[in-house]
């Protein structure tokens, strides 16, 4: 035989998905709501999230290729994909330079300081985002107005930040709740905000997408969403005047795009479904407290890092249900 | 505000001193008594914690050797005689001289000696590939070439040559620790005894096939012809299996077996050129090179083999 | 609802090639080689040795121990030599190797394709047949037959599971066995639960066979005590444990046998085998084989003697294609690639699957993204991600706690990670060192 035959051990066929198929899947799912944010913010959307792109790909390049002496591996789309999820998480009104640093966080220090893709225990786009938040409160809290709103004014202030403004001030819900925009609005996505976090309803579309292409499971937004709509529900029916209903919490702020697509990062959750929901119900409990609570009006991104630090630990302890196991 | 400064200081400097109490009882009460000599041992040791003693690391070691209190079966084969007579002297016993080894690979089939009869295309490990099935070329005693030695290796004196797919031993690095000889899992390496200016003879084959299925499978096979067994005048050859093996401690290097083997499967290392001598039949062109020179960059492609592995 | 097991599974494509192929006689071979290990367990005593005249059916090689089996001649003619050979393990292995002359076969031997419905029924006399004839699991897994007939001391069968599951992709001999041999196959099913003292039996099979469940059912409306059990299509459905685990809802414990559920797992190949056995005195020198793939002209099914060369098949099937990459003994998801067409069909190989160039070769591997499908398909309920890190790091305390022995080998993981992760080839070797680790201890 002049051909030489391939040995190798078994299994021999393989499914057809990949790594790249999975990263490529979610910045497709994310998509509309991209489309959507353009809509809302114009050009300066396009120019937020292609900025983070680039800078996210390139600082993968450069740092893989010359200090850690790696193949760079930026075609694999992770890179990508933080850089999408970085400008998502950031008012469309962030100066460049900000943004840049912002990727520099999320790729140096969230990612490749740990060892790259599969390593990092928090999620890269968030301790960019975190970063940032901290690092300038008032850029990082200054949204700009929608292209569409009626009121003549440059920054406007996110449904969640009124609330607690209001609240701070002592006035009761019913009344704060005036000034906001309605559920509906919230849910297709007429408010201020984050790039990305707008609309709930494309969000929402997107995971339906991820959930048809099985690049994710339900558990974790269906834990998170559900653990906020019920701690808050609780808080609400003992005090409506101090607490808002729950369906509020779940389309405002950044709790879709947390739940759908920060949270359910792969490297940085829990392997086991019992694990999940652990983390899932810690995820929504601190963002409830910190949104009711907490000196932040939005508490999901603080929330999520919290839980991902408590990642390896649940690995360690949550052990999937074994076959012919003690029961 | 002054008062609340007060207040702190004191309730944390009582805190402290409580704790420095407790720590102080808990420390007498839990005092394990530890024979001073193991530390002197162990810092005679070299401290690779390579293992090669057959101990889980130096600290181990020196434990035995105090333990043991005769150092007849204890030896550090990093260290050497010194670090043993230092080890000796420390614990007032003698030391049993050995002589320095160093690993040889007993396989010679490289690509070009032996053909590929398959193409292996699982996971990049020798371990999971002999687990498998017996290789990719005809021969199920050669090396694999996959590199699990090498990895195996803390002294960086392992490293697979990507040109004839076989690993080459740094003799200045190699300290006959013995983790290759572990890792192989066709037990190719052997320590040997380290010759004068590291010369060595061996047989770089373990085909226990009879000849004529050896030489198909590889040109330099040990083809169990006996005729080293014959020249040898030191009775330093074994024959066994179809397979000749040279005991290195009765080997006097005098190189007449090197020229009888047929199909080169005799390697001599470190030897000055050998005078031409008419008589003998020209030997086909396959002399291993001494590994005494490898290629450093042999090291930096197996990394980079493996680094999507990791 | 169907039935089937709860744990992982995955949906590889079926590529059922040579489903509606009826089995047929492949031809005599030239020469055959018979390895005198086709089993799990201690090698057969080669009892022939160089120029003797054998015949079908002759006794070639004395089981060496209570966990092994006979080897019986499958042709007549000349023994060549006994000597060493490849066979699909991947190394050369003792057999015997024989030039066949014309097919005369041994006195005694029922050839004929008349039923025979009535057996007497003596548990202990059944057996003894069974190990006579040398019948092994035809699963692929090749346990001697007649070790599971008898659960050891104190353990009491309460039920005969069949597996007539094939949930390997590509492979038929099953579903043809089913469909052409029904009665036989069923008289062999009464036979077993006769010698296992049984009262119920339980006929297994993926719903993708619908024309053998209705035949089955068929066949069996007058029986209560076989029933037929439609399984959704799932692998490993056929794994012993995960067909227990589908139609009784029992699950054998981490460790244990099946019988310690007083479950007896068989497969429809070999309830075939036990019936010819037992009724008509043939010992196991042939079996059903599925050669296919999808460049192959004319997958087919056919009843092949046991040594016979895989060429041989090759070349009956329309020969061997010119993008073939990988030839494969068994299944894709479990079988042995083996790498020249000299190797024999043993009584293990149930199927020859040809696999195209650019199906062979595997991806390159990336790093792990800890997306946690290998998790979610393990039918063990195990971390394979974490079992091949520590073997490959030979951690091997931390592959043992986490049950490293309870992989079943299925291969789910390394068929569903995204990355291309070897997992399966490290966590192989890993239960093999962990398992060897294990047997000193004892010791």
């Amino acid at each position: 035989m002049s051909k030489l035959l391939t040995i190798s051990p078994s299994p021999h066929v393989h499914t057809s998905d990949s790594v790249n198929k999975i990263m490529y899947r979610v910045i497709l799912a994310l998509v509309p709501a991209l489309a959507w944010s353009v809509f809302m913010f114009g050009f300066e959307a396009i120019r937020v999230t292609l900025l983070a792109v680039a800078a996210c790909m390139v600082f993968e390049f450069l740092i893989q290729k010359y200090i850690m002496k790696e193949v760079p591996q930026i075609t694999d789309g992770s890179a990508a994909l933080t850089g999408i999820l970085l400008a998502f998480n950031v008012p469309a009104s962030l100066p460049t330079w900000m943004i840049v640093v912002g990727a520099l966080v999320a790729i140096g220090v969230g990612k490749l300081s740990f060892g790259g893709l599969g390593n990092n225990p928090f999620n890269p786009a968030l301790v960019g985002r975190v970063f940032l938040l901290i690092s300038f409160p008032v850029h990082m809290t200054s949204w700009p107005v929608t292209q569409h709103a009626t009121v003549d004014a440059l920054t406007t202030a996110t449904p969640l930040a009124l609330l607690k403004e209001g609240v701070n001030a002592g006035k009761p819900v019913s009344e704060i709740l005036l000034d906001l925009p309605s559920n509906l609005e919230m849910l297709y996505g007429n408010m201020s905000g984050s790039l990305g976090e707008v609309s709930a309803l494309l969000l929402l579309l997107g995971f339906a997408y991820m959930l048809w292409k099985n690049v994710i499971t339900w558990h974790i937004p269906t834990f998170v969403l559900g653990t906020i709509f019920v701690f808050q529900g609780a808080l609400w029916m003992l005090n409506p005047e101090n607490f808002v209903e729950p369906i509020f919490h779940l389309l405002s702020g950044g709790a879709m795009l947390g739940a759908i697509y920060m949270a359910t990062d792969m490297v940085t959750s829990p392997m086991t479904v019992r694990g999940q929901l652990i983390f899932g119900v810690g995820i929504g409990v601190l963002t409830v407290l910190i949104r009711n609570f907490g000196a932040y009006p939005e508490g999901i991104s603080f929330a999520i890092l919290i839980m991902n630090g408590f990642v390896p630990l649940i690995n360690a302890y949550i052990k999937p249900k074994r076959f012919g196991g003690q029961k | 505000m002054s008062e609340t400064i007060i207040y702190t200081m004191i309730a944390l400097s009582a805190i402290g001193i409580l704790a420095a109490v407790i720590l102080y009882f808990v420390a007498q009460k839990f005092k394990v008594y530890e024979d001073p000599r193991i530390d002197e041992v162990e810092t005679a040791l070299p401290g690779a914690n390579c293992g090669g003693c057959g101990f889980a690391g130096c600290r181990a070691f020196a434990e035995a050797c105090v333990k043991e209190n005769n150092l007849a079966d204890l030896f550090c084969p990093v260290g050497g005689n010194d670090c043993m007579t230092d080890v000796a002297s420390v614990l007032g016993l003698e030391a049993v001289k050995q002589d320095p080894r160093v690993a040889v690979v007993r396989c010679n089939g490289s690509c070009e000696h032996r053909p590929k009869t398959n193409q292996y295309d699982g996971a990049l490990s020798c371990a999971a590939a002999a687990a498998l099935y017996s290789g990719d070329t005809g021969c199920q005693y050669g090396c694999l070439g996959h590199g699990d030695c090498a990895v195996s290796c803390d002294f960086d004196a392992l490293h697979m040559n990507h040109e004839t797919g076989l690993p080459e031993v740094v003799d200045d690095k190699c300290v006959a620790c013995g983790a290759c000889v572990e890792a192989c899992p066709k037990t190719l390496f052997e320590l040997r005894k380290r010759g004068p200016k590291d010369r060595k003879i061996f047989v770089s084959c373990r085909n226990e096939d009879k000849g004529g299925v050896a030489k198909k499978s590889c040109e330099v096979a040990c083809i169990g012809c006996s005729k080293c067994f014959k020249v040898c005048p030191f009775d330093a050859i074994i024959m066994n299996n179809n397979l000749a093996f040279i005991d290195s401690d009765k080997c006097k290097l005098c190189r007449k077996c090197v020229i009888e083997c047929p199909t080169n499967a005799i390697i001599e290392v470190g030897f000055p050129p050998r005078k031409i001598k008419t008589d003998l039949p020209p030997k086909p062109a396959v002399k291993k090179e001494a590994p005494a020179t490898p290629e450093v960059k042999a090291s930096e492609e197996t990394k980079t083999d493996n680094s999507d592995q990791k | 609802m169907l039935k089937t097991f709860k744990l992982g599974g995955v949906h590889p494509a079926e590529n059922k090639l040579s489903a509606s192929k009826a089995i047929e006689k492949l031809a005599l071979p030239k020469s055959v080689f018979i390895p005198v290990a086709q089993h799990i367990g201690a090698p057969a005593q080669a009892l022939v040795k160089k120029g003797d005249q054998v015949k079908v059916g002759q006794l070639l090689a004395k089981s060496g121990g209570f966990v092994s089996a006979n080897i019986h001649s499958s042709v007549s003619g000349t023994v060549k030599k006994v000597d060493l050979a490849m066979d699909s393990s991947g190394y050369p292995k003792q057999g015997i190797l024989i030039d066949v002359a014309g097919d005369e076969w041994e006195e005694g031997i029922d050839t004929s394709s008349t039923l025979i419905e009535k057996f007497e029924a003596d548990s202990k006399k059944i057996i003894d047949k069974i190990n006579a004839a040398g019948i092994v699991g035809l699963g692929g897994a090749t346990f001697p037959t007649h070790v599971k007939l008898m659960p050891p001391q104190g353990m009491k069968a309460e039920m005969l599971l069949i597996n007539g599951v094939e949930c390997e992709p590509y492979l038929t001999s099953d579903h043809r066995v089913m469909l052409e041999k029904a009665p036989e196959l069923l008289v062999g099913i009464r036979i077993l639960m006769c010698a296992l003292e049984v009262k119920k039996a339980y006929i297994g099979i993926e719903n993708n066979k619908q024309d053998a469940i209705a035949h089955l059912k068929e066949l069996t409306k007058a029986d209560q005590s076989i029933q037929i059990v439609p399984l959704k299509v799932k692998y490993p459905q056929g794994g012993e444990k995960q067909l227990i685990k589908a139609v009784t809802g029992r699950e054998v414990p981490s460790g244990a046998l099946p019988i310690a559920v007083g479950a007896v797992v068989n497969n429809v190949g070999t309830a075939l085998a036990v019936y010819e056995a037992v009724q008509k005195n043939k010992p196991l020198i042939e079996r059903v084989v599925t050669i296919t793939g999808k460049s192959v002209a004319n997958p087919s099914n056919f009843l092949v003697r046991v040594g016979t060369p895989v060429q041989q098949l090759i070349d009956a099937a329309g020969g061997l294609p010119d993008d073939a990459g990988k030839i494969i003994s068994g299944g894709p998801m479990m079988g042995k690639a083996i790498a020249n067409t000299d190797i024999p069909v043993t009584k293990g190989t149930s199927g020859i699957l040809i696999m195209q160039d650019k199906e062979a070769k595997r991806e390159k591997v990336k790093t792990c993204i800890r997306c946690t499908r290998c998790v979610t398909v393990c039918p063990m309920g195990l971390e394979p991600y974490y079992l091949m890190t520590v073997s490959e790091k030979q951690i091997w305390e931390n592959a043992e706690d986490h049950h490293i022995m309870d992989c079943i080998e299925c291969g789910s993981c390394s068929y569903t990670c995204p990355a291309d992760r070897p997992l399966l080839d490290y966590i192989r070797l890993g239960k093999g060192k962990v398992g060897n680790i294990i047997r000193s201890r004892k010791q």
